[in-house]
């Protein structure tokens, strides 16, 4: 990056240092750290549209709406959660796959020969000619998917804990008002819910910012794929040669994820503060003490 | 049929290097499949249970650590469970095995002693410890909940019939937090099971394919490009397991409850789907 590091095998100490971090690989490992970030960014709000569907369809009065929600809010209770990580991206990918295939391709040759799942190479996904960014893109957008559908199914849970929490006599009232169920989910319901979601939902955010190391086995380049390419011992044959560093890179990536969590849990006591006001809770209540005197 | 049970005494004990060791050439039958997942179990099983054992203790030491009012007690306390509890447990593992490597191979030499360190980088006792260490620290903080709500009458009561300091301890204060705490430790319980899988998927090496049920699930979907019989099977596993578990902490729940009134009743287990 700078001229003066165009030499490293000359270069000691600091400048050594200071020409190492910030050689073109580890620009791409404090990139990843903002793919780290997009990966929260995208699925917290994904998460949530899906865990209020989840939510919304198990109150539903339509039957198999209902049963849907259900399933669907059970579904992360019994099995761990890296078992959808494994299973949603390679199961989306041969989908997508088939379905193209039956587009694109000769219906008359099988997909599953024997061991093998074979699509011709226009249905292929993204197609074999494609830059390495779409490769990389369509990794990112499974894994996503993967995130928002495992969280999504958590996020229900706690919503429609939430939504059964709001005191039944805030509905009723609503009802005696004259509104409509809609009127009410919308006027009463949801709003009310907040305080009650907010414990779980903070979990929630806790739970997803500590799994998406995951993402490294999903073969999305993030910051635990750089870390171990960075830190393994490094030869002569490189321009910076070094024993295994990997532990230091991994305490980076350790203190990364501490004040990730400890940022969180500040942000979280704050609003937690906001939402419990005027509240009709114990933590309502005793805001109410301190400002009634 | 006979076929499957030769199989399963085949490949039952796979995961722990008895029976049939190679596995490259053979055709994946949809028996052998389960069995060989099923094998894999044993390893999330022996994770759990010793994690459990070991990490109970441990929580309880620390949940009165981080109680006590002194300052050298406390801090280390929340030092040690802020550190586990904020961090991923994959990154976890990767800095345990990494840092277990680096110990010298020929071992390390303690009040003239050599202590051999290789078997630490080994997922059995190296894993291990991570796991103990971490449901430690997470049940630590359920545990201090609990001791924080042990009602002031209980305590009272106690003065009142002169219990003190241990038989205060073990009588009184240390049956009502487990009391107090048990719905979220099943709770902790499940999660710590669910977590043995990421243990082959972090740093931790599977030595000669002895893996845990996942392990071989994802060998299985790798090698069919069939993701959708072995992801399933280890899955019903999985709420198998977790089904046993309610079930078993259910039993002591109705033993820590005994003494109540109504406490004849099940275990009103309400599934809390976040560690």
């Amino acid at each position: 990056m700078f001229a003066s590091c165009s030499n490293p095998a000359v270069l000691d100490g600091l400048p050594w240092l200071m020409c190492y971090l910030t050689s073109g690989k580890h620009l791409l490992f404090y990139a990843s750290f903002g793919t780290v970030l997009l990966l929260l960014a995208i699925t917290a709000p994904l998460a949530l549209l899906l865990g209020f569907g989840g939510a919304l369809a198990a109150r539903s009065r339509i039957r198999p709406l209902r049963w849907f929600g259900k399933v669907y809010t059970a579904m992360v209770r019994g099995v761990p959660d890296i078992i959808f990580f494994l299973f949603v991206p390679i199961a989306m990918d041969q989908s997508l796959e088939w379905l193209r295939s039956r587009v694109y391709c000769d219906p008359s040759v099988p997909v599953r020969q024997g061991n093998e799942f074979v699509v011709c190479a226009l249905a292929k996904l993204p197609r074999a000619d494609a830059a390495g960014w779409v490769h990389q893109g369509y990794g990112f957008a499974l894994a996503v998917v993967a995130f928002a559908i495992v969280f999504g199914a958590f996020a229900a849970n706690v919503l429609s804990g939430a939504m059964a929490a709001v005191p039944r006599a805030q509905l009723e009232t609503a009802e005696a008002y004259g509104m409509s169920d809609r009127q009410i989910n919308r006027r009463i319901l949801i709003p009310q819910m907040w305080t009650y979601a907010l414990p779980g939902l903070s979990n929630l955010w806790m739970i997803l910012i500590k799994a998406t190391p995951l993402l490294f086995l999903l073969g999305v380049e993030d910051i635990v794929y750089w870390a171990r390419d960075l830190g393994g011992t490094k030869t002569s044959t490189y321009a910076y040669p070094h024993p295994d560093w990997r532990l230091w890179y991994f305490l980076v990536i350790l203190a990364f994820y501490l004040m990730m969590t400890w940022v969180s849990q500040r942000v979280i006591d704050r609003v937690a503060g906001r939402l419990s006001h005027g509240q009709a809770t114990l933590a309502g209540e005793a805001m109410r003490r301190v400002a009634v005197p | 049929m006979n076929q499957c049970l030769q199989d399963i005494a085949d490949f039952g004990l796979r995961s722990i290097g008895i029976g049939e060791l190679t596995l490259s050439g053979i055709e994946l039958t949809l028996c052998r499949q389960m069995t060989l997942i099923a094998s894999g179990l044993i390893w999330n099983i022996y994770f759990g249970v010793f994690a459990l054992a070991v990490g109970f203790w441990m929580a309880t030491g620390l949940a009165l650590a981080k109680s006590s009012r002194n300052p050298a007690l406390r801090r280390p306390a929340e030092w040690f469970i802020f550190l586990f509890r904020g961090s991923p447990l994959f990154i976890q593992f990767f800095i345990a095995y990494q840092a277990f490597v680096l110990l010298p191979r020929e071992g390390v030499e303690v009040f003239g002693v050599i202590v051999q360190t290789s078997w630490l980088t080994r997922a059995w006792a190296g894993a291990l410890i991570v796991l103990i260490l971490n449901t430690a620290a997470y049940s630590a903080e359920i545990f201090h909940g609990a001791l924080r709500n042990v009602p002031k009458g209980d305590l009272e009561a106690a003065d009142a019939y002169g219990l003190s300091g241990w038989p205060r301890f073990r009588r009184i204060v240390w049956p009502t937090m487990l009391r107090l705490a048990w719905p979220a430790y099943t709770n902790e319980a499940i999660f710590l099971f669910h977590a043995t899988t990421l243990v082959f998927f972090s740093g931790f090496p599977v030595f000669r394919q002895q893996g845990d049920a996942l392990y071989f699930a994802s060998f299985i979907a790798d090698r069919t490009y069939n993701p959708f019989v072995a992801y399933p099977i280890v899955a019903g596993y999985f709420i198998l397991l977790t089904l046993a578990l309610i079930t078993l902490f259910g039993v002591v729940n109705r033993r820590l409850n005994r003494h109540l009134p109504g406490a004849a009743q099940r275990l009103r287990y309400r599934p809390n789907i976040i560690r």
